[in-house]
């Protein structure tokens, strides 16, 4: 499905992470794995170090962290908030939505539109396109698109297939409207009959959690994991981004009418470096217009990583200067998306610890 | 130059590369054994195999990663 708006911009980004480091060399013990494989696989896919919340620590724990600053600093007003969108598929509750919780929290009017979505990895540009539409009511004037995942606490730390890499996080985009905006274009696929290759099968209603659920198993390749945790098809997800991903970004740009040279930056969802300078090399893009090093640094943090990877590699340049950049995410559901836009002149793009 | 059994040997050690049919049915190389053993073959022969290459039929033995090579340019 293909999309466009006008008159719109984002006007600032900022990343909440926690604050400890956690190093993969020393998680490398709990995996049931030579070391020397284990080193190998640190250089192939970048795992470094990522950031983890401590138990018990939530989704809305982070984005109100999040808007708290943004408040203290006079970034943003709590007044001039008209939506906030939030997308997690780590609910503090199933029951009631977390987007209330963080309206409740933080005090904001009672005509706030809250509205959490359900998705992934393409949760940055689904939550924009949710703000786009929203924005083309007159009693809507700016939207907060706050992206915020802590599914560490969802993975086995036994699983070698997923712990190295999964990050907590959560971003806060503002979303506002602008006369003289550039048109975005967007383009949106799904497709559910994919569904079971990322999944935590256990613990919602088809399969409530139980003694038996969080057993670990070994799922082979010495991984042990139960069915209460994220289980993902690493072969399945790496074969579905190289195939649907590079057809979807060049339709996109050819709907816009966009050469790829006249292309900025591609930020893409972050699943690991190795995936990323594959799908970089299959498009002919220098690996210096697509940074693949949000994993290392931080870990993958699903919808969060693409204004992670913002932040992290412009924070400077896009306080001051207007650049095109094409987004891409891709993951659970199947779910895969891309956003044509320029940024820039941003208010604030910062990231900051959450203690 | 390393050649593509020496580079096995070295992913995987504790086999016997030669003496097998399909390395992924026999439990010789898993899904992240494959990344490793693509992203060495890139290095030392300076190609970049397609993602959409890196599928399991293409690692099962020496005779599918030899195809695979030639089809990037490569005479192992």
């Amino acid at each position: 499905m293909n999309f466009s708006f006008r008159r719109k911009r984002i006007s600032g980004i900022l990343a909440v992470v926690p604050a400890q480091e956690r190093f993969f060399i020393e998680e490398m013990k709990n995996f049931n794995f030579p070391e020397t494989r284990s080193l190998k696989l640190k250089e192939v896919m970048g795992f470094d170090k990522h950031r983890l919340v401590e138990p018990g620590v939530c989704v809305s724990d982070l984005a109100v962290f999040g808007f708290e600053h943004l408040f203290n600093k006079g970034l943003l007003r709590p007044d001039d908030l008209d939506a906030l969108i939030l997308v997690t598929q780590s609910p503090d509750h199933f029951i009631p939505p977390t987007s209330n919780i963080i309206q409740g929290r933080l005090k904001l009017k009672p005509d706030t539109f809250c509205l959490d979505i359900n998705q992934g990895c393409s949760g940055f540009v689904i939550g924009l396109i949710q703000a786009f539409l929203l924005l083309e009511q007159e009693s809507v004037r700016k939207v907060a698109v706050v992206n915020a995942d802590v599914l560490s606490r969802k993975t086995s730390p036994k699983d070698r297939n997923s712990f190295p890499l999964i990050g907590d996080a959560a971003s806060i985009a503002i979303v506002e409207r602008d006369a003289e905006a550039s048109i975005i274009h967007a383009n949106l696929k799904m497709d559910g009959t994919r569904n079971e290759i990322l999944m935590i099968p256990a613990g919602g209603f088809r399969l409530p959690s139980t003694p038996e659920t969080a057993v670990l198993n070994d799922v082979g390749d010495n991984n042990l994991r139960a069915r209460d945790h994220l289980r993902m098809d690493g072969s399945a997800v790496f074969n579905f981004v190289q195939v649907e991903v590079p057809p979807l970004i060049e339709a996109l740009l050819s709907q816009a009418s966009v050469p790829m040279n006249a292309v900025d930056y591609f930020f893409c969802h972050q699943p690991n470096r190795f995936m990323l300078q594959k799908l970089a090399d299959k498009m002919q893009i220098p690996y210096a217009k697509m940074p693949s090093n949000v994993v290392e640094n931080f870990g993958n943090s699903s919808g969060v990583t693409i204004p992670t990877v913002i932040t992290f590699n412009m924070k400077e340049r896009l306080l001051k200067e207007k650049l095109k950049v094409c987004l891409a995410g891709f993951g659970v559901g199947l779910t895969w998306c891309a956003m044509l836009l320029d940024l820039g002149f941003f208010d604030f793009n910062n990231i900051i610890e959450y203690k | 130059m390393k050649t593509v059994t020496e580079v096995l040997k070295e992913i995987r050690p504790e086999f016997d590369f030669a003496a097998s049919k399909d390395f992924i049915a026999d439990g010789m190389l898993d899904s992240f054994d494959v990344l490793t053993l693509v992203a060495t073959l890139d290095k030392i022969f300076g190609i970049s195999i397609q993602g959409v290459d890196i599928v399991p039929e293409n690692f099962k033995n020496l005779e599918t990663i030899g195809a695979l090579l030639r089809k990037n340019g490569v005479q192992p």
